[in-house]
């Protein structure tokens, strides 16, 4: 087996019993991503310097006994995650130069932990995208069949975890950017608590639904990968101040007498029949397990796609009102004047879907329209937590379909914006309810393109589903299968 | 026809905290560009703002001082506007649910006292400040310093109650008293750490509908606001007179003219798109929280001043003198706690002391004479050990020196003759060398006698009791 096939924990149990060194596998690592790269688009930016250095470093750390799970693994991030010294674009044009001059609270915590971070990896515009088609450096493919998409925001991180060019990886999830990408790529994704993971130096898409999670090759990773990030954070107000659990020690496999639920409005006439066949497939392979199944409705659902595309317009049109041209980031040359300069930078900076979200959210909160728009959606964000908090009084964990559809070709949807939007119909709510789900690999569709299935959890209850996707997992051998570059 | 001003005031006081509102960053006036910034007041991407919680604290003081309600849950919400030294491209902000709301202020006006309704307090972060021309190591370009972005003020909303310049002022004035006593605010209006809005109107008198206001902005000076408000309601008659219409806008006030002038119309006004700032949660304040608070209030001025009228019997005039300044109340508290007597310190550091410390163009709190100091002078006074006269020498003797006045006076030989020999002496043969005065005198030219009482005191240098020598000359004087 190659060194930049291993899994997480795998490459850990090697550099612990000394059989290989964080360099050797951080060389294969980088020679992966030269040899699948240049089809596959995951990495925006790669720091075979930088990584070459932490890998030496990690050595020592291990050599010196001070090993923790993450020492030594090289791992890339989503270029939404602000790095000291390094290119960080968000996707856009408008961030193209910009070297930031901190860590956010992630970044400092992977590399306190001894990660070895090989590169920035693509991913749809500030995070705003179901395809990875909206990014400034280019479409990200699928590394299953390259003339699909792997999913959005979060397509790198995905596509990189397929593509076996990164051990493990982290993105965003604001609408389902790290588990839709995930279904798509056969990868585990995990979506945390709102709170759970600090957004210190996560450049901010629509703040109050934003949240940090990783990508990795099966659930002991992702475990990992959580247990290393997780946690309070004093520069970030809205993460909570809650011990972390040991997520790994949660996955017992043990999932007898917990109470699964399917809520009736996510599976409706009209599913694709590869989907739906890999869910009922799971849902057998739960009951064999000793899990139990109870019918839930969540009777907001309807309306989540529309509420989320309020919310999350509104508090990105403010958001990205700093990417103006003064300090930092493109600036237009020759503009007439102040205001001018403004237009000029923006317009040039940002791509279509950018624009189109800034004047959808920008429009909601206009005077006149706050109330109408804004103010109701927030309303509605609250029936859909409520009926989430309802559900949960009768079940342990929901489970659902990731997306509608597997992954679609590049350039499908491209014009026909509110279908894509409809590609994060089953992870949405999630978002608005501001807990927590998990998409695990649950199927293979006829035309060969992974199918995942979705677990969501309780507010703090990541532990129950990494159980439920672990058992899962070792009861089936999707996470096994590779795509074949 | 007669018209009536209607007038509010929304005055930003800057909070002398050390750091600012959500970063740790100093808020020092006047550091070379930049240098007090970072990532989170420089609006890089991926920050996060984190409430300082001694902004809240002083809010609460603040709100607490003019009468307000402390709300338990208040909301910080982001106010979007482009402009270049706005690095976020919003101001956060309080909108809908400010910290503090329905208060008010009394104040006095010709020995009227009007209460000042106050609409709201919250609190926002300041922007930066743009710098034009000559910028080092620019040119002649334009630069952005953002050493001021994020630090904390204060916007304190009054309600349209305020009929005249004067009653203006007088709320302005009692405003800046008060934030300064609560430690809270520099008072510094140069460095703009005191600064005001006016929204002025007119109607007719007695008319009850409001007429169309206009926004003076930041005015920097109690005169200022006097004259911006003077201008603008003479403007406005004036326009409406010659049949003209006020429009809505927002006017600066030129300080060489002493006018207003239009800066921008409501056709340009923004739409600043309110909405509550999802990095920041609802700030909830406890009851225990506001009470302890209250508890740890300054004795304010207002509560002092008639303290002062009906416990110590001090003027108006004094009472008000004394409770200008919290330093100076203190002072003259200190000295009270010393056990100086009230009418003596009150006229001594309204007096001695003030001039000393404005010909030293010093603050009461450098005086370099301790109240304790200044007690034992007044003792001294009190005791007939000097005369009021000498201890003027002897306080600016004890200015210059950080000598105790007892011992002033025992180097310099200072201390009053009580002695009646003594005097007595002095007065015979004072008597005896102008006898022509002696019987001007008994001859019934009583002027004369201030001629006398000169010449003992003179003849003594200064350190004869005045009161025996007065009832001793006057005796021997008759016969």
């Amino acid at each position: 087996m190659e060194l930049f096939e291993l899994t997480l924990h795998e490459l850990h149990d090697k550099l612990a019993k000394r059989e290989v060194s964080s360099v050797e596998a951080t060389r294969a690592l980088l020679a992966r991503i030269e040899a699948t790269d240049s089809r596959v688009n995951a990495y925006i930016t790669v720091t075979p310097d930088e990584a070459l250095a932490a890998a030496e470093a990690a050595d020592r750390r291990i050599a010196a006994g001070g090993l923790t799970p993450l020492t030594g693994v090289p791992v890339a991030l989503k270029d939404i995650f602000v790095t000291r010294g390094i290119r960080t674009t968000c996707g856009s044009k408008i961030l193209g130069n910009f070297i930031p001059p901190y860590d956010g609270t992630v970044v400092a915590k992977l590399r306190e932990a001894g990660a070895v971070i090989v590169g920035k990896l693509n991913q749809d515009e500030f995070a705003m995208g179901s395809s990875g088609e909206s990014s400034a450096f280019g479409a990200t493919k699928n590394p299953w069949n390259l003339a699909c998409i792997p999913g959005g925001s979060s397509s790198g991180s995905a596509a990189a975890i397929a593509a076996r060019s990164a051990t493990a990886t982290l993105g965003t999830d604001t609408g389902g950017s790290i588990r839709q990408p995930a279904s798509h790529c056969g990868c585990v994704g995990l979506r945390p608590t709102y709170g759970r993971v600090s957004r210190y130096g996560v450049i901010a898409y629509a703040s109050s639904l934003d949240q940090v999670g990783p990508v990795t090759r099966d659930v002991t990773d992702c475990a990992l990968m959580l247990g290393a990030v997780a946690g309070h954070d004093p520069l970030d107000s809205t993460s909570i101040d809650l011990p972390v659990p040991d997520y790994a020690a949660a996955l017992t496999g043990q999932v007898k007498g917990l109470r699964l639920g399917l809520p009736k409005e996510y599976y409706l006439e009209g599913l694709d029949p590869d989907v739906k066949r890999a869910l009922d497939a799971a849902i057998e392979t739960y009951r064999g397990l000793g899990a139990e199944f109870v019918e839930v409705s969540l009777p907001h659902t309807d309306y989540a796609v529309a509420t989320y595309y309020l919310i999350a317009t509104a508090e990105a049109s403010s958001n990205l009102a700093r990417y103006d041209g003064v300090r930092f980031g493109h600036r237009a040359a020759g503009a007439a004047n102040l205001i001018d300069m403004f237009r000029r930078s923006r317009a040039e900076g940002f791509g279509a879907e950018v624009k189109r979200r800034i004047m959808i959210g920008t429009y909601a909160l206009s005077s006149g329209y706050y109330d109408a728009y804004y103010l109701k959606a927030q309303k509605v964000r609250t029936l859909i937590m409520q009926d989430f908090m309802k559900a949960f009084e009768q079940v342990d964990a929901l489970l659902t379909p990731v997306a509608p559809t597997p992954a679609f070709k590049i350039g499908e949807k491209v014009d026909d914006p509110l279908q894509m939007y409809l590609s994060d119909i089953f992870t949405i709510p999630v978002n608005l309810a501001g807990t927590c789900a998990i998409s695990v690999p649950a199927g293979m569709s006829a035309a060969g393109l992974p199918i995942g299935l979705q677990l969501i959890g309780r507010p703090f209850g990541e532990e129950t589903i990494l159980r439920a996707a672990h058992a899962f997992e070792q009861a089936t051998e999707w996470h096994r299968h590779t795509a074949q570059l | 026809m007669n018209y009536q001003a209607v007038i509010g005031l929304e005055v930003h006081v800057q909070l002398k905290t050390d750091t600012k509102i959500f970063c740790g960053c100093s808020t020092t006036f006047g550091a070379s560009p930049n240098s007090q910034t970072c990532p989170v007041c420089l609006g890089m991407p991926g920050v996060l703002p984190v409430l300082n919680k001694k902004v809240v604290e002083f809010a609460i003081r603040a709100g607490l001082a003019t009468n307000c309600r402390i709300a338990p849950r208040s909301v910080f919400a982001r106010k979007n506007y482009f402009y270049p030294d706005l690095p976020k491209g919003y101001q956060i902000s309080q909108y809908e649910l400010p910290i503090c709301q329905n208060g008010h202020l009394d104040i006095e006006v010709d020995g009227q006292v009007k209460r000042i309704g106050i609409t709201r307090i919250h609190m926002e972060e300041d922007a930066g400040k743009l710098v034009h021309a000559d910028v080092p190591g620019l040119g002649s370009g334009s630069g952005v310093d953002l050493n001021r972005a994020c630090t904390p003020l204060l916007e304190i909303v009054s309600e349209p109650d305020i009929r005249s310049a004067d009653e203006a002022v007088a709320y302005l004035r009692k405003l800046h008293q008060i934030v300064v006593y609560l430690g809270i605010c520099d008072g510094n209006m140069e460095e703009g750490s005191f600064r005001c809005d006016a929204n002025v109107s007119v109607m007719p008198v007695g008319s009850t509908t409001f007429g169309t206001r206009t926004e003076t902005k930041n005015v920097n000076s109690f005169r200022f606001v006097k004259q911006a408000i003077e201008h603008e309601i003479e403007r406005q008659i004036e326009l409406i007179e010659e049949g003209g219409k006020v429009v809505q806008e927002t006017r600066l006030f030129d300080p060489n003219t002493g006018e207003t002038r239009s800066m921008r119309g409501k056709e340009e006004a923004h739409d600043y798109r309110y909405f509550p700032d999802p990095d920041l949660v609802p700030l909830v304040i406890s009851n225990d929280w506001v009470e302890d608070t209250r508890l740890s209030l300054p004795e304010l001025p207002d509560a002092r001043r008639s303290r002062y009228r009906s416990e110590l019997g001090l003027s108006d005039y004094d009472a008000e003198v004394l409770t200008a300044t919290r330093e100076m109340a203190e002072y003259f508290e200190n000295c009270l706690a010393a056990g100086a007597p009230a009418k003596g310190a009150a006229n001594w550091v309204m007096g001695e002391v003030t001039r000393a410390l404005n010909e030293a163009g010093k603050d009461i709190a450098e005086c370099p004479v301790a109240p304790a100091r200044l007690t034992a002078l007044l003792q001294l006074i009190e005791k007939g050990t000097i005369s009021g006269k000498i201890a003027k020498t002897v306080f600016d003797e004890m200015w210059q020196s950080d000598k105790a006045p007892e011992a002033i006076v025992e180097e310099k030989g200072l201390v009053q003759v009580s002695d009646t020999g003594a005097i007595e002496k002095i007065i015979d043969e004072i008597m005896a060398a102008n006898m022509g005065q002696v019987e001007e005198f008994r001859g019934g030219k009583e002027k004369v006698f201030g001629f006398f009482v000169g010449q003992v005191m003179r003849a003594s240098k200064g350190k004869a009791n005045p009161a025996v020598v007065n009832e001793l000359l006057m005796k021997k004087l008759k016969g």
